[in-house]
């Protein structure tokens, strides 16, 4: 009898240390979120999704070339990553099985874990140097070698779970094994490689230090790949380093501008998601 | 393509085409298992041979033999000879990926692409292999030969994941009568059915059998004896006994085949 109240008592200690760690990372969540939209929704209006950034001193201006250009940037980036890391990842689920596939996994796997500002480098080498000038193609080099081994490994796991049953049927209907793997594995699996594609670019959207010295900034509005060009993130981190106030009330609504983006993109793949799980 | 000559001229009485498939002492290797053992038998143009043995016996393996569905495995050693048309389909001059296109197979359960109309899933053979054109006809044919054109006439655009499983098999036996094959594999067409669907599958391959050759596997030893012309019981590996099919349930040569078919194991 005393035992089974003990057992109870214990239950009941769990829960609320696992409601209690909840309640505490939280905190950090709602508390970046709160502050965001507390700093930064009072500068929201139409000119900061349109204007240049105003002159230091003067009043007003926006950010609406470094809207553009992180959209430019993050655009070229998944032009580059999506098909390489996808194409990377049907390889390891469907032909991945011996010595190249191996070397392959681990090399995303190393790729996953180096330090982005690593990658800007990277690409600063390969694509600054001999350019000889900053770009929105070096910055998009960059964030790509950052999306690359995510989307290798989630479109490996997504083409492992088309199952095997459906290669067997294209197959026995005289279809050669690359068309089955293009046509029938890869289209069964678009739901979900929709949604890993969005994640990871919404991740390269946040990104600050790849861009630091790889497309660098730009004072105005710019859309050649071989230019200079503004991002929102290094604009934050150009005017939150500022002595100006003015300058730093634009990096918080320029930071929730950034949020909102972020948010929606995460938003439409989950929404992606569960159409997906509604429709099978 | 040359066409093989019969060594022996058939007497007249006997007045038989050649025979649609022979198998030559075929093996079946798996790395060290051997999956079937030194297999030879022989099926006449439209008629429909079915495939009996308990589980692991190697019937699947034999059909799969036979439209070189092992060519993808890892490991797996196919040797002996299976001709169809008097042609060697192990032949170095033929490509699997055409000897599929004219022996078409369907697997125990459903498996229609889930991405596509139920249209599409009938002309996936066609469409997956670049040939573009409005194949309306052909849907209607091959929906009409598998029994189904009734039931999806006016669905055609709907998902193929909202068929029933009996309607989903339907469908697939569509979609590989749609690349015209001269064969059909077919690996326990029935056995994720209800029993309706199953009677459906069944009527179905009597109906087919005016048109084509078809091989079935099948556990279920009434359905083998309903369906087919000749029967071919396996048992671990070996082909130990074919014949007619009333021969193989009424009067067969062999003990084991006796104990099996009377129901003493498997």
């Amino acid at each position: 009898m005393s035992s089974l109240r003990v057992r109870k008592l214990k239950n009941r200690l769990m829960i609320g240390l696992c409601a209690a760690s909840v309640a505490l990372a939280l905190v950090p969540l709602v508390s970046v979120f709160w502050l965001v939209i507390k700093e930064g929704a009072a500068g929201l209006s139409w000119t900061f999704f349109t204007a240049l950034p105003a002159p230091v001193g003067e009043l007003g201006g926006g950010v609406g070339n470094a809207i553009l250009g992180s959209l430019f940037i993050v655009g070229l980036a998944s032009a580059l990553g999506i098909p390489l890391g996808v194409g990377a990842g049907l390889y390891l689920a469907e032909r991945g099985g011996g010595w190249l596939g191996n070397a392959v996994r681990f090399t995303a796997e190393v790729l996953a874990g180096v330090p982005s500002i690593v990658l800007g480098m990277v690409a600063y080498a390969l694509v600054v140097v001999p350019m000889g000038r900053f770009s929105a193609l070096a910055g998009a080099v960059a964030l790509a070698f950052l999306m690359i081994p995510g989307l290798a490994r989630a479109t490996e796991d997504l083409i492992r779970l088309v199952p095997h049953s459906l290669r067997e049927a294209s197959l026995a209907l005289g279809v050669p094994q690359w068309r089955t793997s293009l046509r029938v594995v890869l289209r069964t699996a678009a739901g979900g490689l929709l949604t890993s594609c969005l994640l990871a670019i919404s991740r390269a959207a946040g990104e600050t230090a790849p861009l630091l010295f790889t497309s660098l900034n730009n004072q105005y509005w710019n859309a050649r790949p071989d230019e200079p060009t503004a991002s929102l993130t290094v604009q934050i981190f150009n005017d939150a380093v500022s002595p100006y106030d003015a300058l730093h009330r634009q990096a918080w609504t320029a930071a929730l501008v950034l949020l909102l983006l972020v948010a929606l993109l995460n938003l439409t793949s989950r929404l992606l998601a569960r159409g997906r799980l509604r429709g099978s | 393509m040359i066409a093989a000559q019969p060594l022996v001229q058939p007497p007249l009485s006997n007045a038989r085409a050649a025979p649609k498939l022979q198998v030559e002492r075929l093996d079946v290797h798996f790395r060290a298992r051997h999956a079937v053992k030194d297999v030879s038998l022989t099926l006449a143009d439209r008629s429909v041979l079915a495939v009996i043995g308990p589980s692991g016996c190697g019937k699947s393996t034999f059909l799969r033999a036979i439209n070189r569905m092992h060519d993808l495995v890892p490991g797996a050693l196919v040797k002996g000879k299976i001709r169809i048309d008097g042609r060697d389909v192990y032949a170095r001059d033929v490509d699997p990926v055409l000897l599929r296109r004219s022996v078409g197979m369907v697997f125990q359960r459903p498996n229609p692409f889930p991405a596509m109309t139920i249209f599409d899933n009938v002309v996936a053979g066609l469409k997956l292999n670049g040939l573009r054109g409005n194949h309306a006809e052909l849907v209607e044919k091959s929906l009409r030969q598998a029994a189904l054109w009734d039931e999806v006439k006016d669905r055609l655009k709907s998902s193929a994941l909202s068929l029933s499983g009996g309607q989903q098999q339907r469908l697939c036996i569509a979609r590989a009568l749609a690349v015209q094959p001269q064969m059909l594999l077919m690996d326990e067409p029935a056995s994720a059915l209800d029993p309706i669907a199953t009677a459906r599958i069944e009527e179905l391959i009597h109906e087919l059998k005016e048109r084509y050759t078809i091989v079935i596997v099948t556990h279920n030893m009434q359905q083998a004896a309903r369906v087919s012309d000749r029967t071919a019981f396996f048992y671990m590996g070996e082909l130990v006994e074919c014949g007619p099919t009333e021969q193989i349930f009424t009067n067969p040569k062999e003990r084991r085949t006796e104990d099996y078919v009377t129901g003493k194991f498997g």
